[in-house]
């Protein structure tokens, strides 16, 4: 309670409005935010997936065609296209903002930001290309 | 000596967390979660993949995606819960549940990664 002086007992209490618990349905760019925080979950779940796959590939063949089989049930499925969908919406929103968190001078001159997000989304690209070429190729 | 806060460390490895997983998640889940599963695509043979995920640098990498991947989703998670449902009194709480997880996932991934050679 160091906020209440101590000179007096009868303190008027501080004009703050409590946001409501909602506060982030009031405007799209607020539940744009929500939604970007929300990945998280998602994203958590995806890693834990992925090394669910990792374990039954390093347990042998049959694990591995179990852990194929598990990953075409609905629940799984479904779980799946809405890890997708919001990661894809933190991967491409991520890429618009970088320019905003890096501002890369050359020779005295600021580089535009389109050619940040630009080289960001060839990364993207690369790096999706390199994932494919691994799984699919050779 | 005033003690240093962790919260730059904290928002280095979010950012890196951010990249790493807008950089490779997509395509994994696209492919693992989706193409495989609905017959899309045929996935890989045991062989293949074993041999793939086997390499040092696929391992490194894969533990790298996740660790940091793990982090930022803590990161992230704990300002939901900050922000979203304003349960800021259990603060302490909350990021234990936070970075614990992404710390006891971690080890679990290096785990399983190491020892795949």
């Amino acid at each position: 309670m160091s906020e209440r002086p101590a000179y007096t007992e009868y303190h008027p209490r501080w004009l703050r409005r409590q946001p409501s618990t909602y506060w982030w349905l009031e405007r799209r760019a607020y539940l744009s935010f929500i939604t970007r925080e929300l990945s998280s979950i998602f994203i958590a779940w995806f890693v834990v997936y992925l090394l669910l796959l990792v374990r039954a590939v390093s347990r042998g063949d049959s694990s591995y065609q179990a852990f194929l089989a598990w990953s075409r049930h609905p629940v799984v499925l479904v779980l799946n296209v809405v890890t997708l969908l919001f990661v894809v919406f933190h991967a491409v929103t991520w890429f618009k903002l970088a320019p905003k968190a890096m501002v890369v001078h050359l020779r005295g001159k600021q580089l535009p930001a389109a050619l940040i997000s630009a080289s960001n989304y060839g990364a993207w690209v690369a790096a999706t290309a390199l994932v494919l070429w691994l799984l699919l190729g050779g | 000596m005033a003690r240093r806060s962790l919260e730059p460390v904290l928002w280095l490895l979010f950012s890196a967390g951010g990249v790493a997983s807008a950089l490779f998640v997509p395509i994994l889940v696209l492919l693992f979660g989706l193409a495989f599963p609905l017959g899309w695509l045929s996935p890989p043979s045991y062989e293949h993949l074993y041999g793939v995920l086997r390499h040092p640098l696929t391992r490194l990498v894969l533990f790298a995606v996740c660790t940091l991947s793990l982090i930022h989703g803590a990161h992230r998670f704990r300002f939901t819960l900050y922000d979203g449902l304003q349960i800021k009194h259990l603060n302490e709480l909350i990021n234990l549940f936070c970075y614990g997880g992404a710390i006891v996932l971690s080890i679990w991934a290096g785990y399983l990664l190491w020892r795949l050679s």
